[in-house]
């Protein structure tokens, strides 16, 4: 392909460049892409996310990526274009198509083989809940001096514990 | 209110303590992980009233844990920003936890907990941010601490999992195992031999990155490089750890070379020119903080070529943080104008340096 711009040389750089809301893409020859202030023998490290917003900018364009909006936090593909970052765990699940394909950029593999978690069950969780308020009321007993509550407190989280 | 160091049991800056392997040449290892917790969104997208609750959670979360009973708790969001930097200074908080990043006001609920070697940051980017800090090149140890903790953590606080992305993250870079482990190296060898570009070049090829003293988005001052794993998802924590061990170690062997070769071709111009960064520490008036930190370099080389023999590794670490503005400042009592701060700073490396100085030369 013959550069856009000197119509010359081979074009080796592809610039996307986004004005007014569209998408504009040049595919130019190395010189002209440097005198575009384009710098093609980069030596900074090359932050992944880069690319990334650059994809989520094209799926943007996509009429299927808009509009879409995330239901717990209302996060959309705007909002992520604009700050490089995901509003909530839900946003997974929400844009979870555009994200695999995503993750495979950033990170070469979507499929996480570290360590697997699973979340606390609900009652432990209650049960820290509650233990954790009846600590609290018996260090106000304890403080306010009130020593048969304090007592009963305390046999209360010995069972629980 | 102001921030009351003390209450740290080695005023949080135990990782300076030069014990680690080859501390001469890294200063210290450190591994986070980031995690969320499930039912409230992201930190920077929460309301002021969803991240006083997930910090309220966490506190009770961690009043139970043995590893963090000790824990001091500092609220950052009721802390004036001359002890927000401090913290900052002292690599015990992020800049943006800090509020010191103009593109991240101050959050409510903007929190750490510290004890030794551990922090939990809340309210960061992520919800948590687990830490572990050590001196030297100690990966294995950083990382053993900070499972056991998050471990712990997890089965107190539902975390945000997907079963094919892993933990879930607010930034899409850090998803999946959510760890990044970073060796702060000093590398003036392979600077000044000019091979470090290479090296830099080929950590990249390896999946590996590199930062500077302050990590994302700080310059690289005074030689000092962060390296640390560049992807978080597909491989396992312990293969992502393996491969920054085996590079950091190369690398660390590379900078040996280095200064071997710098000795032996041009020993008495690389003697001059590091005596004459002791020298400059030693009596100058004015320092600026870049100024300080090349200097600094230069020492800390001399240090481990064994040119300057009666200055310790340690001595140099903690110039490194208490030469900074905010601890500057906090030395004095009073807020400084920047060149009351060089003048403040020039003093503080003076007088350390001449503690120090007994049989130097």
């Amino acid at each position: 392909m013959l550069c856009d711009s000197c119509h010359e040389r081979d074009a080796t750089v592809q610039l996307t460049t986004i004005q007014d809301n569209a998408v504009h893409q040049l595919h130019l020859c190395e010189r002209c892409a440097a005198e575009r202030g384009v710098e093609t023998t980069v030596a900074a490290p090359k932050h992944p996310l880069g690319e990334f917003l650059h994809d989520a900018q094209q799926q943007l364009a996509m009429p299927n990526g808009e509009g879409l909006r995330c239901t717990f936090c209302k996060t959309t593909m705007a909002d992520f274009r604009a700050t490089g970052r995901w509003g909530c765990a839900r946003c997974y699940t929400n844009f979870e198509a555009g994200i695999r394909e995503l993750l495979r950029r950033v990170h070469g593999n979507h499929r996480h083989v570290g360590r697997s978690y699973h979340p606390p069950m609900s009652e432990n969780l209650e049960r820290s809940a509650v233990l954790g308020e009846l600590k609290d009321r018996l260090r106000r007993a304890i403080e306010s001096e009130q020593f048969e509550l304090a007592a009963d407190l305390r046999d209360r989280i010995r069972v629980m514990e | 209110m102001t921030v009351d160091l003390s209450l740290l049991p080695d005023g949080g800056v135990g990782w300076l303590d030069a014990s680690g392997a080859h501390s001469d040449i890294v200063l210290s290892t450190r591994i986070r992980l980031a995690r969320n917790v499930d039912g409230y969104a992201f930190a920077a997208r929460a309301r002021d009233g969803e991240r006083l609750r997930v910090l309220a959670q966490v506190r009770e979360a961690v009043s139970s844990m043995p590893m963090l009973r000790e824990a001091v708790m500092y609220r950052l969001d009721e802390l004036p920003p001359t002890s927000r930097a401090l913290l900052h200074e002292r690599h015990l908080v992020s800049k943006e936890l800090a509020g010191l990043d103009v593109q991240h006001p101050l959050r409510s609920g903007a929190a750490v907990f510290l004890a030794d070697s551990l922090g939990l940051m809340v309210n960061e980017e992520d919800h948590l941010r687990l830490q572990s800090l050590r001196s030297g090149f100690a990966l294995q140890e950083a990382y053993a601490a900070i499972d056991k903790l998050d471990r712990d953590l997890g089965t107190r606080l539902p975390y945000s999992y997907h079963n094919e992305f892993g933990f879930l993250t607010a930034c899409p870079t850090n998803v999946g195992t959510g760890m990044r482990g970073s060796v702060l190296i000093h590398l003036p060898g392979l600077v000044l031999t000019k091979e470090i570009g290479k090296v830099l070049t080929s950590l990249q090829q390896m999946g590996l990155t590199y930062r500077g003293l302050y990590g994302e988005g700080s310059e690289v001052v005074g030689n000092f490089f962060q390296i640390s794993n560049q992807t978080t998802l597909g491989r396992s924590e312990e293969e992502l750890l393996d491969q920054l061990l085996r590079v950091v170690g190369h690398v660390v062997e590379r900078e040996a070379e280095a200064r071997r070769v710098l000795l032996r071709d041009a020993g008495y111009i690389i003697e001059d020119k590091l005596w004459r960064a002791y020298g400059t520490l030693r009596y100058a008036r004015s320092l600026t903080f870049d100024e300080a930190m090349n200097y600094l370099s230069g020492v800390r080389l001399a240090v481990g070529l064994k040119l300057i023999s009666s200055l310790s590794v340690y001595t140099l670490n903690k110039l490194l943080i208490f030469s900074q503005a905010a601890h500057l400042a906090f030395a004095e009592g009073r807020a400084l104008t920047e060149g009351e701060t060089n003048l403040a700073r020039a003093r503080y490396v003076r007088k350390a340096l001449e503690e120090e100085a007994g049989s130097v030369g």
